[in-house]
């Protein structure tokens, strides 16, 4: 596995085709080209069919259905989407959490994975003992155990009530705050920049030397070298890593479930958006109401990640002479 | 959260103060795991009133405490299970995702394009949208509370990172290798057998120790499918301690929660380089 110097979309697309089949002599093969294709490609296709496309458009047939599970799925036309965004307070809260989630945990996780790809890169010794320990969170954070831990730290006796006290702030339950409950689960994404500070790190060795001398020689500093140099070069990793993040922090679910308890509360101040549909179609067995809230979710992935892309041709820079 | 001063100067006489702010991050970073590790070997009371994550004496009960806390069933149970759906869910990303990228990378097939594209759209899919009717194929099976459901779509190579992964791999596999097996007759079944897989290996690897993470981690699914105590993984055991728990069981929690992250940490330990070359390439998340 070479890193690749830009590991984006670009490199998605289909590869140049090979010469191999020009170069097989005539004999033995049994099947064609095109059968050892779909052969190859049974399990795959199977997989698309009944466990991708097939539930994908399922869900969309039925969330203008209203459906139990047991009686088959009654149509209701739009009135599932329709109550979601005019009847559904908890459904609207369950937004504003997730989306100030995001705004704040993603950006904000970036900028540490930067800050300390940026001090790592900067050739100091034991870089991979510095790298592994920074990773550590990132590697365990999604966990239950993690989750659990959290919700102590930031409890009624936890840590950081008790640090605090040590400096004579009043401790409090973070997590049974409606105000600070969420903050919690937001310092637990952005304790996980390992994985983000790693991609930067392959991005940081790609950039030439060079560019970095010539700007020495024309006599930036360091804070302009970054700016110039740094941040125009990296964009296509940011890029990368935002798409990632923005893909995943709005599907986060078990830090919310577990440090509420699976309600969302304190007030559905940390009700995800995928918590919330997992008790409308889980707990309330309310499927067709479920999908709904699924093809929304669908859908503002989707403009989300259309808007990076459609706004990347001004920020993301990509420059094919420097590899 | 790290709040250190982490000068951005390079000037060599600086490097003492980079690395003292590094560390100084680095604990605070790694203090609530340490915190908790200390707490397992603690006795109850103890655990709150103690900042000092570096425990007075060792003492294992609360790990026996925990591990078989519960209304009967151990964590000798969670941690069979949650190793079972491990294995399965191994052996059916390797067998198709290896298939369906040596398609993909390789061979000329009609639609490939599309159907390319296809693949590469499922990445950015959120498991929600699919989830119900997923639940409902699976219900209607009767395979609600097994972990046919968190393996069996693992066999369909439902998880396109890996086959991403395996793609870009094979792509940097000289072609003349396949090409001088075919001219020995070989055909391209056995051209993937015999040439293809023995050189995947290192994309083998990190393939299975991704899914581990991920399918060792996951909560989800198996919230969702699993709800008979036999049933349970580590994750969903774990959870009982937030349902059941008095005042008295947090040492024997913080044991539990502690031994859980430790296969992950092991998988860490023996192959770091594969996992930060795996998130290097293509942003697979640890």
């Amino acid at each position: 596995m070479t890193p690749s110097p830009t590991p984006t979309s670009t490199d998605a697309l289909p590869p140049p085709k090979t010469s191999l089949a020009k170069a097989r002599p005539r004999g033995r093969n049994i099947l064609s080209e095109n059968a050892w294709g779909f052969l190859f490609l049974a399990p795959w296709i199977i997989g698309m069919v009944f466990f991708m496309a097939g539930p994908t458009l399922v869900s969309f047939y039925l969330s203008f259905t209203s459906f139990n599970l047991l009686e088959p799925p009654e149509w209701i036309a739009a009135k599932n989407y329709v109550r979601l965004f005019t009847q559904d307070g908890r459904y609207l809260s369950a937004l504003r959490v997730t989306f100030t989630y995001v705004a704040l945990a993603v950006p904000l996780n970036l900028a540490f994975a930067l800050a300390l790809a940026m001090v790592l890169n900067a050739k100091i010794k034991g870089l991979g003992i510095y790298r592994a320990t920074y990773y550590i969170p990132s590697l365990l954070g999604g966990s239950v155990a993690i989750a659990i831990l959290w919700r102590q730290v930031f409890g009624f006796d936890g840590i950081v009530s008790q640090a605090l006290a040590v400096f004579g702030i009043q401790g409090s339950s973070w997590v049974s705050s409606p105000s600070q409950a969420l903050w919690t689960l937001i310092i637990l994404h952005v304790w996980q920049f390992g994985s983000p500070m790693i991609i930067f790190l392959a991005g940081l060795k790609q950039i030439p030397v060079e560019l970095y001398e010539a700007a020495s020689v024309d006599g930036a500093g360091p804070w302009r070298k970054f700016w110039m140099i740094t941040v125009p070069m990296l964009t296509p990793v940011i890029f990368f890593n935002l798409i990632l993040q923005i893909i995943n922090s709005f599907q986060a679910f078990t830090p919310a479930f577990i440090v509420s308890g699976g309600s969302g509360g304190p007030l559905d101040s940390t009700l995800f958006y995928t918590l919330y549909l997992y008790l409308q179609g889980f707990a309330n067995f309310r499927m067709g109401y479920a999908s709904a809230m699924a093809w929304v979710l669908l859908v503002i992935i989707g403009v989300l990640t259309a808007l990076a892309f459609l706004s990347s041709r001004y920020w993301v820079h990509y420059d094919d002479s420097a590899k | 959260m790290v709040t250190t001063a982490r000068p951005r100067t390079k000037k060599p006489n600086y490097h003492w103060m980079l690395h003292a702010g590094l560390i100084a991050g680095a604990v605070l970073m790694l203090y609530p795991l340490l915190w908790m590790i200390g707490s397992s070997f603690k006795p109850e009371g103890q655990i709150f009133s103690d900042l000092n994550p570096i425990p007075q004496s060792l003492d294992f009960s609360n790990y026996i405490k925990g591990w078989t806390l519960g209304t009967g069933v151990s964590f000798t149970t969670f941690y069979l299970n949650s190793f079972m759906i491990c294995a399965g869910a191994i052996v059916g990303n390797l067998f198709s995702c290896s298939l369906a990228a040596y398609a993909f990378a390789r061979i000329n097939f009609k639609f490939k394009p599309v159907l390319f594209a296809l693949m590469l759209g499922t990445l950015m899919l959120p498991f929600h949208v699919i989830v119900v009717p997923q639940y409902i194929i699976f219900n209607t099976l009767g395979w609600t509370n097994s972990f046919l459901p968190l393996i069996v779509p693992k066999f369909f190579a439902v998880d396109a990172f890996f086959i991403f992964l395996m793609v870009q791999f094979i792509r940097g596999i000289p072609v003349e290798l396949e090409q001088a097996a075919m001219v020995d007759g070989c055909n391209r079944g056995q051209t993937f057998l015999l040439i293809i897989l023995p050189l995947l290996t290192p994309a083998l690897v990190t393939t299975t120790i991704f899914t581990f993470i991920w399918t060792y981690n996951d909560f989800f699914g198996q919230l969702l499918y699993l709800n008979n105590e036999r049933k349970y993984t580590v994750a969903l055991g774990l959870r009982q301690f937030l349902d059941a728990s008095g005042q008295s069981s947090w040492g024997a929690m913080f044991a539990m929660t502690t031994l859980s992250l430790l296969p992950v940490f092991v998988i860490f330990l023996f192959f770091q380089k594969r996992l930060v070359d795996g998130i290097a390439t293509t942003g697979l998340k640890g």
